[in-house]
């Protein structure tokens, strides 16, 4: 059997519930949906921002989180996963990313969320710049901390 | 080859790609990226931590001492900070 998965790189917003019902659909073997949704904050580093720039490599990125979904589905019993992730300038309150794992049961949905936004982190071509109220812009440092959440699934034994 | 640059590597360079044949000592993605910094100020200025920088061969992440011999496309870019 063919899971669901859906990969869209987009400037526009995405309607968690709307894609909720699409991925689960009539599936009455699903038991399980666990969503994540990263939002632009209004500081960032300890001073305000006024908008992000997200950049990203078309087709490497689309490519690069099929390759962690397929991980994903090898390592859990999923019965689906949709991933979006807006490109483009956004601002501080809106939506940025999304996941969504299914599964009959809890525990691997929830694990594969966390799974799959710690290698988007990391591992997916997306740059992001702040503008400030100063109208000063700024590349946005990766932090240690992304890789180390990333580099533990490399080692778990699931 | 094309050769793309993403975030700050491309603001520094000041172009998002260019098509290159870099000499045939040229080897590895470590390689590409010293002959690159030698190719003028803009560019030593995008290079001038290569340890931070990340590279991908035809869409597909690599380290630098990845040979580069058949490469249709290397994109070279800061760490990531997509989510």
């Amino acid at each position: 059997m063919t899971v669901p998965v859906t990969i869209r790189l987009q400037r526009d917003d995405f309607d968690l519930a709307t894609e909720s019902a699409r991925l689960t659909g009539a599936d009455t073997t699903i038991g399980a949906v666990v969503s994540f949704v990263g939002r632009c904050r209004g500081d960032e580093d300890g001073h305000a921002i006024s908008a992000l720039t997200l950049e990203h490599y078309p087709g490497m990125a689309e490519a690069e989180i099929a390759r962690h979904v397929e991980e994903a589905l090898t390592r859990w019993p999923l019965k689906g996963v949709t991933v979006i992730h807006r490109y483009g300038r956004i601002m501080p309150g809106d939506n940025i990313v999304l996941v969504l794992t299914a599964s009959s049961h809890r525990q691997a949905a929830f694990a594969a969320a966390e799974f799959l936004m710690d290698y988007l982190k990391t591992r997916a071509p997306f740059w992001k710049s702040d503008e400030r109220p100063d109208g000063d812009r700024n590349w946005i440092d990766a932090r240690d901390a992304d890789d180390d959440a990333a580099a533990r699934w490399d080692s778990a034994a699931n | 080859m094309k050769v793309l640059y993403f975030a700050w590597v491309r603001e520094r360079i000041g172009k998002a790609e260019e098509t290159l044949e870099p000499p045939a000592a040229v080897r590895t993605v470590g390689d590409l990226i010293a002959w690159l910094a030698s190719r003028g100020e803009e560019y030593a200025h995008a290079f001038e931590r290569p340890q931070v920088i990340r590279a991908a061969i035809d869409q597909t992440h690599v380290r630098s001492d990845t040979a580069i011999a058949g490469a249709r496309e290397i994109a070279l870019f800061p760490p990531m900070t997509g989510g």
